[in-house]
């Protein structure tokens, strides 16, 4: 029996976790203040969650600065990993979620559901894609993933009215749920065969597990990574289990479409992440074959299917899936090859900088789509759409900048992430695959260029100016900036993703490679 | 200490527990099938009950079954169902389904029977009567932050509820 | 310890055995002649005026639902208590923040009126 329990929480474990303190300090001041804000005033609740996340990012900074002087990575007994790669998605779920709340203010006005709970279930639901970033213990991986999951599904169906938002909820809950189920079983499978559930124990358990059967991994063990991977892939919208994306995209109030599609993809390829390349590592003889049937699948399911679409939140929904198809390619570069060879390096680049310039071009897009809605326009649609150029000729041709971008054109932001995805996959040897992710890139041209076309050439179905708000204008301007500044000039980015990358070279973390 | 006729009390248990789930899905009285689910939720009490863990047991009764259960019955309160006690059961590819279900259950046979000597020992062997002070010094000492989060899931829990559910807020 | 939980098995089984047997000898031995006004279900002797399943407002449901929720937070006092000693003041100040938390959300569903009856 222990004696002194308060050896497993000190001062350096407090320090690295003050943001997710901070973050949850303001997500209950939103609470209990929201109770005494009158109903012209609710946009003070947006200013506190954004004071929120400057706060945090604060903490993330001074967390930063102190990983110099740590000697190890794992704080709070082995429960949580704070190295730069965790440092890189904090500031990554900190910046999506505060482009996502200068959306949402006006289009809540609009829809009249302006309450200071979704303002702090987003930060909530931040405060558990940083758990599931940081966490290096399967059970708070899980809780980390379940706390975002349920705040995302309160958030997705916030429009109580709309039959639309409670079906997209109700579906969305239902699979999630499904998928949390069976993924908590494969992890339960994974504590059964190595008696931890620290990932680090986990995976130092299979190698030796690996050594001992010669390299093939017995029937539990698939059976366990089978159930694992449904879990982690269902979170990502991976084909075949992408179906709620795009009903739960279509449902949602756009600006928590735009929150879904960007930070929870992020935290859930940073689960995946840490699942797969630090856990499972060395089941990967097993999870590539896996994955390159479901990156191939994903990818030409999610362009196919994005071709007929008419709504403009499914087609962007289906066009994620796409991307994430693209992403998926990294991973299975980066899993092919013995550790310190550069396409493992290549493929986590690829990766982690198509989630950066992913979030802010898909920010961008799916902005435009919100500030179409105004009181008698749902703005769904592709007719919707139609004629921007003459209604708001700035938001236009700052969508045709995101949609360019999505598409991987040069000059653009989106054009790095596919970049070093590419590289790695020619670096492993993979070419038929990295041809099929160029092939798939230009397929997915047409109906970006669709968008555009009804943006410039059809006449616009109703000829006012389309008005849009300050928080707006502002969160198109940080979108539209980052997607052009990073595809014209990407140095400092991808010195920041390399710097994140750094840590890789650890010995701790080389050896849990081997 | 040697427990007592394990063999026969396990077999009894996981045949009620199975016996309760074929009961939820066959039954066309909803309410019927909330009570056989309270059926099996009892039996996997009892089986935690064998496993030496006093503590999940009663958490699965008090919780599960006292709990969940009451929210299941609610609902079937709530929404009037005398419609889909009209409605077909199955649906006609219901023997697909049944063959789907036998194959995942061989295959789960098959890969735990072959495995079976790969799961170690038990590694934490919580001494008989200490269940719930040895779940007390893994939640309050090793697991703490995730118990601490653990308060925020149910926190967006609770505003979840009330956000969806309530008429007016 | 398992063996301590003997009796609960008896006193469940003969529950389970007797409640059945006597249901059934009951129906094997009386008459049975069901006339349709004999089937009616019982409302103070007037023929039955509308469905029994009739709208139910929702705060039932919210009431349960706010119940297992807090009823999970007692869950997690149980365990704490018993190792109350051991854990110190820092066991007090951990289970503090958390009831803290939870205490927030009361907070708010008493403001909101999740808890009125009326």
């Amino acid at each position: 029996m222990i004696s002194n329990f308060s050896q497993f929480f000190t001062l350096a474990d407090y320090a690295m976790v003050l943001p997710i303190i901070l973050l949850t300090l303001f997500a209950l001041g939103i609470l209990l203040i929201d109770l005494m804000v009158p109903a012209e005033w609710k946009w003070s609740n947006a200013v506190t969650a954004l004071i929120g996340i400057a706060f945090a990012a604060g903490a993330v900074c001074k967390a930063q600065q102190n990983l110099r002087l740590m000697e190890s990575p794992f704080v709070l007994s082995g429960s949580m990993i704070f190295d730069r790669i965790t440092i890189y998605f904090f500031y990554l779920f900190l910046a999506g979620a505060a482009v996502a709340i200068l959306t949402s203010v006006h289009y809540l006005e609009v829809e009249h559901e302006h309450r200071g709970e979704y303002y702090s279930l987003m930060l909530f639901s931040v405060v558990g894609m940083m758990c599931m970033a940081a966490g290096y213990d399967i059970v708070l991986i899980f809780i980390g993933l379940e706390l975002m999951a349920i705040s995302t599904y309160v958030l997705v169906g916030f429009l109580r009215r709309d039959r639309r938002s409670n079906e997209a909820a109700l579906k969305y809950l239902l699979l999630g749920a499904f998928s949390s189920g069976i993924f908590a079983y494969g992890l339960s499978l994974f504590y059964g065969l190595s008696g931890t559930t620290n990932l680090g124990g986990i995976g130092q358990a299979l190698a030796r597990h690996m050594e001992a059967n010669q390299g093939h991994p017995s029937p539990v063990a698939v059976l366990a990574l089978l159930t694992t991977a449904t879990g982690l892939l269902f979170k990502i919208a991976a084909v075949p289990f992408h179906q709620w994306a795009p009903d739960a995209y279509e449902g949602a109030p756009t600006s928590i479409t735009g929150f879904m599609s960007v930070a929870v993809k992020a935290a859930g390829w940073a689960m995946l992440l840490r699942v797969l390349v630090w856990g499972l590592y060395p089941l990967r003889s097993v999870y590539v074959p896996l994955l390159i049937f479901v990156s191939i699948a994903t990818m030409t399911a999610a362009n196919f299917a994005a071709l007929t679409q008419s709504n403009l939140k499914r087609l962007l929904a289906y066009s994620s899936i796409a991307h994430v198809g693209y992403m998926l390619l990294g991973l299975i570069a980066l899993a092919s090859v013995q550790y310190p060879a550069p396409a493992f390096f290549d493929g986590l680049k690829g990766i982690l900088i198509y989630l950066l310039v992913y979030t802010f071009m898909n920010l961008g897009a799916f902005a435009v789509i919100t500030s179409l809605r105004n009181k008698d326009v749902i703005g769904d649609e592709l007719d919707d759409i139609a004629g921007l150029f003459q209604r708001a000729p700035v938001a236009a041709v700052m969508m045709l900048a995101f949609l360019l971008s999505l598409a991987g054109i040069p000059p653009l932001a989106g054009f790095y992430g596919k970049y070093f995805i590419f590289l790695s996959l020619i670096e492993s040897q993979h070419y038929i695959l990295a041809a099929l992710g160029v092939a798939y890139s230009v397929f997915g041209l047409y109906y970006y260029l669709k968008i555009a076309n009804a943006m410039f050439m059809r006449p616009a179905l109703d000829q006012e100016r389309l008005p849009i708000s300050f928080g707006m204008k502002t969160a198109l301007g940080i979108s539209a900036l980052l997607t052009v500044f990073i595809g014209v000039y990407p140095e400092p980015f991808i010195r920041a993703v390399n710097w994140s990358l750094g840590i890789v070279h650890s010995g701790a973390v080389a050896e849990l490679m081997r | 200490m040697q427990p007592v006729a394990t063999t026969f009390f396990f077999y009894l248990l996981a045949g009620l527990a199975v016996l309760g789930g074929v009961l939820v899905i066959t039954r066309r009285n909803a309410v019927h099938s909330a009570l056989a689910l309270i059926l099996t939720l009892l039996s996997l009490a009892g089986l935690y009950l064998m496993l030496y863990a006093p503590f999940v047991a009663g958490v699965q009764i008090i919780l599960y079954a006292g709990g969940i259960m009451v929210l299941f019955l609610f609902v079937i309160m709530l929404v009037s169902i005398e419609k889909s006690q009209k409605e077909e059961q199955f649906n006609k590819l219901w023997l697909v389904g049944l063959l789907a279900a036998i194959a995942l259950g061989g295959l789960f046979i098959g890969v735990y029977v072959k495995g079976k000597a790969l799961f170690p020992e038990a590694k934490v062997v919580l001494e008989e009567g200490n269940n719930t002070q040895g779940i007390a010094d893994y939640l309050y000492g090793h697991y703490l932050f995730t118990f601490e989060i653990a308060s925020l899931l149910l926190l967006v829990a609770i505003i979840g509820a009330v956000v969806m559910a309530k008429k007016r807020i | 310890m398992p063996q301590n939980y003997i009796p609960i098995f008896i006193f469940l089984a003969v529950v389970g055995i007797l409640i059945p047997l006597t249901l059934l000898a009951a129906k094997l031995v009386r008459p049975e002649n069901p006339s349709r006004t004999k089937l009616m279900p019982y409302e103070c002797g007037i023929d039955p005026v509308d469905n029994a399943r009739g709208r139910y407002t929702v705060r039932y449901y919210i009431v349960a639902i706010l119940f297992v929720v807090f009823d999970v937070e007692t869950i997690f006092l149980f365990p704490w208590a018993v190792r109350y000693k051991a854990l110190g003041v820092f066991g007090l100040v951990e289970m503090l923040v958390f009831l803290l938390i939870l205490i927030v959300g009361y907070i708010w569903i008493w403001k909101k009126g999740a808890l009125e009856w009326v």
